[in-house]
């Protein structure tokens, strides 16, 4: 399972990330978050040691929904050195993930 | 899902390699695992479709309380894979099948089958207008039950007239302070059990015979949509913060262009069998021709599929 961060880990986990990192912002009541969800765990196992892979419960992190503009779920957000890379909208498959990743 | 696969070496030749596991790949799983067919379902995401998405399910035989398709369609692939059903998380990109035998290529490798079941579903189809990709996820959504929590307390637009459009709009009318339904007649084609449903909302308000002909932004936003009246051509501004397009679906066939002969919509035409015109081939579910486009439809495409292919390699 991809870890769940919250916006107190969000600074050091993904802006201050000495690695690529993958985030899923997603909510728990959302079809294609759930569909999502296994591939995301797959790709994190297969890029774990050259980048990273975290979840945002948009729910419980709203600040971080905000500031990022995620107003459709999920929304995958590829980050680089603290800023954004790529962005993509809806469900995709993990060829798609590991394109994000570089 | 690669725990799946284990055991199989790269190079067997499937009997029948199934491509989609919606509930029409799944049941067809099923049933061509029964028979002793060796048999994989080729996923671009977790197997359920479109019908994993669909968050209560009314329509179902057996299931009197409005059920979740997720956990149905979870359940219909763990019945699958108990009888054999291999799942291979990977998405198809190409296929050759007028090779023998038939291959299939994914974003991670080529595999072979004697025969093949085309059960890759459809998408909502958009509504192609000026500014649309820029404002999807900035207003434009395909999907109420995902996008519908952003809209609480504001105004937002449903365009469609189908069992989709009417569902959407009574369930965003439960969260939203108001609902436009846009539709281009003057009726909604949607199922008669909905009509009353839409009637008692009061914060509903019909907009027949109109069409979304352009997109309102305000600072990279939806901001509202510019209707016409198809009859007599009027333009009117609803300011609105969503846009729930429920138009209609679209086949997902692209990758089939130039092997099979596809409707002009881009279904595969496929007769009551399933059968393609191509031998050994055949369709399942939402991609092909046919009248009605329902989970319980898509699961007996899926059993007379397997059954066909079944006695197509004996």
């Amino acid at each position: 399972m991809s870890e769940v961060i919250s916006s107190a880990d969000f600074q050091s986990k993904v802006l201050d990330a000495d690695k690529p990192v993958l985030v899923d912002f997603f909510a728990t009541w959302c079809g294609p978050c759930r569909m999502l969800a296994p591939v995301l765990d797959e790709v994190a196992g297969e890029v774990a040691g050259r980048a990273y892979v975290y979840k945002v419960d948009i729910d419980q992190s709203p600040d971080l929904a905000g500031k990022y503009g995620v107003s459709s779920v999920p929304t995958l957000i590829a980050f680089e050195n603290g800023q954004i890379k790529k962005q993509t909208l809806g469900a995709q498959p993990k060829q798609n993930l590991l394109a994000m990743l570089g | 899902m690669t725990e799946l696969q284990d055991g199989r070496g790269d190079n067997d030749v499937l009997d029948v390699a199934i491509i989609g596991a919606g509930p029409a790949g799944l049941t067809a799983g099923l049933y061509a695992a029964r028979s002793g067919l060796s048999c994989a379902m080729f996923e671009r995401l977790t197997p359920g479709g479109q019908l994993a998405t669909t968050e209560h399910l009314e329509n179902y035989p057996g299931f009197i309380q409005s059920t979740s398709g997720f956990e149905l369609t979870m359940i219909m692939h763990e019945q699958a894979t108990a009888f054999g059903a291999r799942t291979i998380g990977e998405e198809v990109m190409a296929v050759d099948l007028a090779a023998v035998p038939k291959r299939i290529t994914t974003a991670f490798g080529a595999y072979e089958a004697k025969a093949v079941i085309v059960a890759t579903g459809s998408r909502p189809a958009k509504l192609e207008l000026p500014m649309e990709p820029e404002l999807e996820g900035r207003g434009v959504s395909y999907c109420a039950t995902c996008d519908g929590n952003f809209y609480r307390g504001k105004d937002v637009v449903v365009v469609g007239g189908g069992d989709t459009a009417a569902a959407d709009a009574i369930y965003l009318a439960r969260i939203c302070r108001k609902v436009y339904l846009v539709h281009r007649r003057d009726a909604l084609r949607a199922t008669a059990i909905y009509h009353q449903r839409l009637q008692e909302l009061e914060n509903l308000e019909f907009v027949w015979d109109s069409e979304v002909v352009n997109y309102l932004a305000e600072d990279g936003k939806v901001g509202g949509v510019r209707v016409r009246g198809v009859k007599d051509g009027a333009e009117r501004d609803i300011a609105a913060s969503g846009v729930f397009i429920a138009i209609g679906m679209r086949p997902n066939t692209e990758f089939l262009e130039g092997q099979l002969p596809l409707d002009e919509v881009g279904y595969v035409m496929a007769d009551e069998r399933g059968a393609t015109e191509v031998a050994g081939v055949f369709a399942a579910g939402d991609v092909r021709t046919k009248v009605l486009r329902q989970a319980v439809t898509a699961v007996s495409d899926g059993a007379v599929c397997a059954d066909e292919i079944a006695e197509f390699l004996s």
